[in-house]
């Protein structure tokens, strides 16, 4: 089963500035878990602060409006995202736990299987 | 049997009403000890929780209409399974794409070793909301109706159907397996289960006193509880919480006063409590304290003897618990 996981904190979380060792070290420590887990992961990216974003809303008939910064307003935050393929929600939650990126949580999301009419997993 | 007579309430008819009752009771009592067994095998044998699910309520169904006429099967738990597979085949045969579901159900054997483990942790996944837990559980491995699900925790039928949908349905576009969890992931996901039970277990208890009938949840939680503790007798805290459940049950009947206020533990009438069932209690307790991985269930269960005892005043003033008297129950 395909799952993304989201790496997710909040905006004044950040706590006193990390030093460069720090940040050496969290680096070092993401590489060892991809190699470990290689057979398991897909795409991963890391992405840039949320001040960096750029949101086209979408107002079906109306024109579309590009708005100056994230969708999601609040302090919660999406740092980056990696799509992994394991066998159920076990092996999904017992990667996550190990994840070793300085971020609060990991939110397993599963990923529609194209077979599949999305609305089945609509709530 | 025969049908009760046209001619009005007869003696006929007092006959049917007694059996109905007694096949209700057997009904409730068949599935207290089958109703996980039987989802479990048909889970395991469909791969679908909904079906499996389904098919054993349809025999519920049945249960109720057939016994109360053709009298109780010698074997309720294997007329359930048949009647439950024999639906499941039936659905399952009006639709091409399972056939090689089809192919398991048919080659299954009526029995197989104990996965109603597997069940209950699928059931009490931490991806669930307690209330779809507490709902899934009372299901599928206790075979419970929507409508007695409903009746017991005061919800409405609507409330509670949709706790399940939305349930199963999580368990299969979240990819919740069906197994057990590992020894290095048990410390984490047993203590959801045992919240789940203690849940039950309480909700039965404080409340079997109230008007109307309903099923008695506590029992079915306590009768749950043991079955772990022999499935798993490493596990202290389902020990204590069985101890706990125990307690609570060996002094129900000095709890509650006839229009079921509760009492107060000094006011309770000693003579009332079930002294030998204390003692087993105690005896869980040792056992589990002996492991030496104290828990909140077991520690919860140790101050409760330490209550009962009997003082050697006869003035119910000390009502304190001290370390000293714990330790007495060691």
């Amino acid at each position: 089963m395909k799952y993304i996981l989201l790496f997710c904190g909040t905006s004044d979380s950040a706590g006193p500035a990390s030093s460069p060792e720090d940040v050496q070290r969290t680096y070092a420590n993401v590489g060892d878990w991809l190699t470990r887990n290689s057979s398991r992961i897909g795409l991963i990216h890391q992405l840039q602060p949320p001040d960096t974003a750029t949101t086209v809303l979408l107002q079906g008939q109306r024109r579309p409006i590009v708005k100056d910064g994230p969708f999601l307003e609040g302090k919660e935050l999406i740092g980056g995202y990696c799509e992994i393929d394991v066998a159920d929600l076990d092996e999904a939650l017992e990667l996550a736990k190990t994840w070793p990126g300085r971020t609060q949580a990991v939110e397993i999301r599963p990923v529609v299987p194209h077979d599949l009419p999305a609305e089945l997993d609509r709530p | 049997m025969t049908e009760a007579g046209e001619a009005g309430p007869g003696p006929e008819a007092a006959r049917t009403t007694a059996c109905s009752a007694q096949a209700h009771a057997a009904v409730a009592a068949a599935f207290r000890a089958e109703a996980g067994h039987l989802t479990a095998s048909l889970v395991r044998s469909l791969g679908d929780f909904d079906l499996a699910e389904e098919s054993l309520q349809e025999a519920v169904v049945q249960a109720l209409e057939h016994w109360p006429r053709e009298g109780i099967p010698s074997r309720p738990g294997a007329w359930l399974l048949t009647v439950a597979r024999r639906r499941a085949l039936n659905r399952l045969s009006r639709d091409a794409r399972y056939a090689a579901k089809l192919a398991a159900l048919m080659r299954e054997p009526a029995r197989e070793p104990d996965n109603r483990l597997q069940l209950v942790f699928t059931c009490c996944h931490p991806a669930l909301r307690r209330e779809w837990q507490v709902a899934l559980t009372l299901r599928a491995v206790f075979g419970f109706t929507t409508a007695e699900i409903a009746r017991a925790f005061v919800a409405s039928e609507d409330a509670v159907a949709q706790r399940i949908v939305r349930a199963k349905r999580k368990i299969v576009s979240a990819g919740i397996p069906y197994r057990m969890p590992g020894p290095e992931e048990l410390p984490g996901r047993l203590p959801e289960v045992l919240a789940v039970l203690y849940l039950l277990f309480n909700e039965g208890h404080l409340t079997t006193s109230g008007s109307g009938w309903r099923r008695d949840l506590s029992q079915d939680a306590l009768w749950l509880t043991g079955l772990l503790c022999r499935l798993l007798p490493g596990e202290p805290e389902a020990l204590g919480l069985l101890a706990l459940m125990r307690l609570h049950l060996a002094r129900a009947d000095a709890r509650f006063t006839d229009t079921g206020d509760l009492v107060r533990l000094a006011d309770q009438d000693r003579s009332l409590w079930d002294h030998d069932e204390i003692q087993e209690a105690v005896a869980l307790i040792e056992r589990a304290a002996a492991m030496r991985r104290p828990g909140p269930y077991q520690i919860e269960a140790a101050i409760g003897p330490a209550t009962p005892r009997p003082r050697p005043s006869s003035r119910r003033t000390g009502r304190r618990w001290s370390p000293s008297t714990t330790c007495s129950c060691r």
